[in-house]
């Protein structure tokens, strides 16, 4: 192109428009991210948090499925008719060892599953009584965390939200709860409920679980609920002060529409962190229960009543001692350091 | 010490104080729900002896003034009253008997705890990241990740039962042994781990790095400056400390059948004693309360820059 005078000098091919596939060819299309996404990516980095995490969710899907399959069941005495005992070998099994009834019936070219971890002194397979006692326990950490989680998110989040005399009434009490001391409070209280839900439940679709289950729900539920509350009401006082808070406000909302819809979401990482940290807490404290025959009724069973049973034939067969111990050792160990693992993944502010 | 830490301090004892009593209402009233009063599990009574009995103990009046004259008798006389199961002996009896095994247990496995568990961490912190450090996280790691019966469990069955090292009668000649060892492996565990964390920080300071350029030596370095400014979060964890010890004796004296006041709590509950159970309660739950207040205070006193909600 000759250079003219008085021209801007443009070259006119530089405004045509983009073609489709130049405009793609800008535009670097990267999924936005949130922060959940985030924050679960901090967590896969964290190899400790992960294998925790599949430890726990390789023991949860055993216990929620194997009883199912298992061709014993957690209460039935092997060798033992209604009324009289058929096979005395039953007892006291060692791991893979087989009593005569089964010996006989595999002679005979049938197949048995054989009794992984041997069987107790009333004949009963230890493999599946452990397997149910982690359900148990599982199932009582796991529901004890969810209702402490909400009736602490309750009252913390309108204490933090009202503010003023609420504030002060809820925290007063909050504090004092705080400083019972929770072990003997949580064995008292559950003895006694014990002996007064016996009464209330019998006939009711609650008896199954048994009294001590609800009442151990019922002392987690007054007690325990303090420290979460504490914490969300520290959140809530820091973010009510957000300016989306007083937009919220100024459109006209009300106060259980902010708590729900604005302050409760951002409090996502606390709620989140805590409730996996009180899991392990409950099962800690229902095994500790249960091992002073507060626990679970008989004859089901939890990893603590499974030890506190076993003690009493320890010399005769320690290893119905070592594997409950194991495992809640196990559960409540990689519980802590995914709950860690969560904290650091979820609270990067936290640098701890 | 400021007005500020003063106003601290008063709160916390009024706290502490309310807390105690709180214990003592909700421990009252809770086992005054119980269905059936302390006596039906006995054999057939007749309704007058039934009668007389609830007269002897003041079961018989009106639940308002009974509960006044149990706060009455234990402020004014520190008196919990006759023990319903074990005839011809009051509660203060029998908490004073087993008070003085716990302490020795509670104390014994503190001092243990507090000393094992500061040259543990030191050590490790010293030797960061080599073998021995290594070692002795892992063996932390485990021990404050088992709770105390499992632990008190396997040294039954191990030292007890298969060595035959120590009785597992806690009542016996050195019976206490196990009993202590178990009660210290968790707060020693984590007086390890607290110990190390903050030597490691301190260890990075700046007056470290001076007092190794003005020629100190090693062992004057870490006793003198290092170990002692480390030890702050150890003294705050004194208290806690004490008061898990107290809860966790409950389960190793019941382990150990050690004739403790937690193995009369538990014992009570089961047999139905109310008066003992109300009794040890109390004095449980105030020891863990003042326990804790000492630990705050301590916490408040040793490093002022703290500040506590």
């Amino acid at each position: 192109m000759d250079k003219k005078i008085f021209s801007a000098q443009v070259n006119m091919d530089d405004f045509i428009p983009a073609t489709d596939s130049e405009k793609e060819y800008m535009v670097q299309m990267r999924p936005s991210s949130t922060f959940f996404k985030d924050s679960v990516k901090r967590l896969l980095k964290n190899k400790v948090a992960t294998t925790c995490f599949f430890i726990i969710l390789f023991i949860t899907l055993a216990a929620i499925f194997v009883p199912m399959f298992w061709p014993y069941s957690y209460e039935q005495m092997l060798g033992m008719q209604p009324g009289k005992a058929t096979d005395n070998s039953f007892k006291y099994l060692s791991p893979f060892e087989y009593s005569k009834t089964e010996q006989a019936l595999i002679a005979s070219g049938e197949k048995v599953v054989p009794h992984i971890f041997g069987t107790d002194n009333q004949g009963r397979d230890y493999f599946i009584r452990v397997v149910y006692g982690t359900r148990i326990s599982l199932a009582v950490g796991f529901f004890a965390s969810i209702i402490v989680l909400i009736i602490g998110m309750t009252i913390g989040s309108v204490a933090g939200y009202a503010g003023g005399r609420v504030d002060l009434i809820i925290m007063r009490i909050v504090d004092i709860i705080y400083s019972l001391p929770d072990m003997l409070m949580v064995i008292l209280l559950s003895s006694v409920l014990k002996v007064v839900m016996e009464g209330a439940l019998d006939g009711t679709a609650l008896a199954k679980i048994g009294s001590n289950i609800i009442s151990l729900f019922i002392v987690f539920g007054v007690l325990y609920w303090v420290s979460m509350a504490r914490l969300i009401r520290g959140q809530i006082l820091s973010l009510r002060e957000q300016e989306y808070v007083l937009a919220s406000q100024a459109a006209g909302a009300k106060g259980k529409w902010i708590i729900i819809k604005h302050l409760i979401p951002n409090c996502f990482s606390v709620i989140i962190i805590s409730t996996a940290l009180q899991i392990p807490s409950a099962i800690f404290t229902e095994s500790y229960l249960s091992f002073l025959g507060l626990g679970v009724n008989a004859p089901m069973p939890s990893l603590g009543s499974l030890a506190s049973d076993a003690l009493n034939g320890v010399s005769s067969y320690p290893l119905g001692l070592v594997i409950p111990a194991l495992v809640i050792s196990l559960i409540v160990l990689s519980l802590n350091l995914f709950g860690d693992g969560l904290r650091d993944a979820f609270d990067p502010k936290l640098d701890t | 010490m400021n007005t500020k830490t003063l106003m601290y301090i008063v709160k916390r004892v009024l706290l502490a104080i309310v807390t105690i009593w709180v214990v003592i209402t909700v421990t009252f009233f809770v086992m005054h729900a119980v269905p059936g009063g302390p006596f039906t599990g006995e054999k057939a009574v007749t309704k007058q002896v039934m009668a007389a009995m609830e007269a002897k103990y003041g079961l018989d009046k009106p639940l308002g003034t009974q509960y006044l004259t149990y706060l009455k008798d234990i402020c004014l006389h520190f008196d919990f009253g006759p023990s319903l199961k074990q005839r011809g002996r009051n509660v203060n009896g029998i908490i004073l008997d087993g008070m003085k095994t716990s302490a020795k247990l509670g104390i014994l496995a503190a001092f243990i705890a507090l000393i094992f568990g500061v040259v543990l961490g030191s050590f490790a912190a010293l030797r960061r990241n080599k073998l021995v450090d290594r070692i002795i996280m892992v063996m932390t790691t485990a021990f404050v990740s088992m709770p105390s019966f499992i632990m008190g469990s396997f040294l039954l069955i191990i030292f007890s039962i298969n060595l035959k090292m120590f009785p597992a009668n806690g009542a016996a000649r050195n019976g206490l042994f196990l009993p202590v060892v178990t009660l210290s492996l968790y707060p020693m565990a984590y007086i390890t781990r607290l110990t190390r964390s903050s030597m490691l920080e301190v260890l990075g300071q700046d007056y470290i790095r001076t007092a190794k350029a003005k020629g100190v030596s090693g062992t004057k370095i870490i006793f003198g400056h290092a170990l002692k400014n480390s030890l702050i979060p150890v003294i705050t964890y004194f208290g806690p400390m004490l008061a898990g010890i107290v809860t966790g004796s409950l389960v190793v004296e019941q382990i150990f059948a050690v004739p403790g006041i937690g193995r009369a709590f538990v014992n009570s509950i089961t047999g139905r004693d109310y008066p003992l159970v109300m009794g040890t309660t109390i004095v449980l739950a105030a020891l863990i309360v003042i326990m804790n207040l000492i630990g705050d205070i301590m916490y408040k006193v040793v490093d002022p820059r703290i500040t506590l909600e």
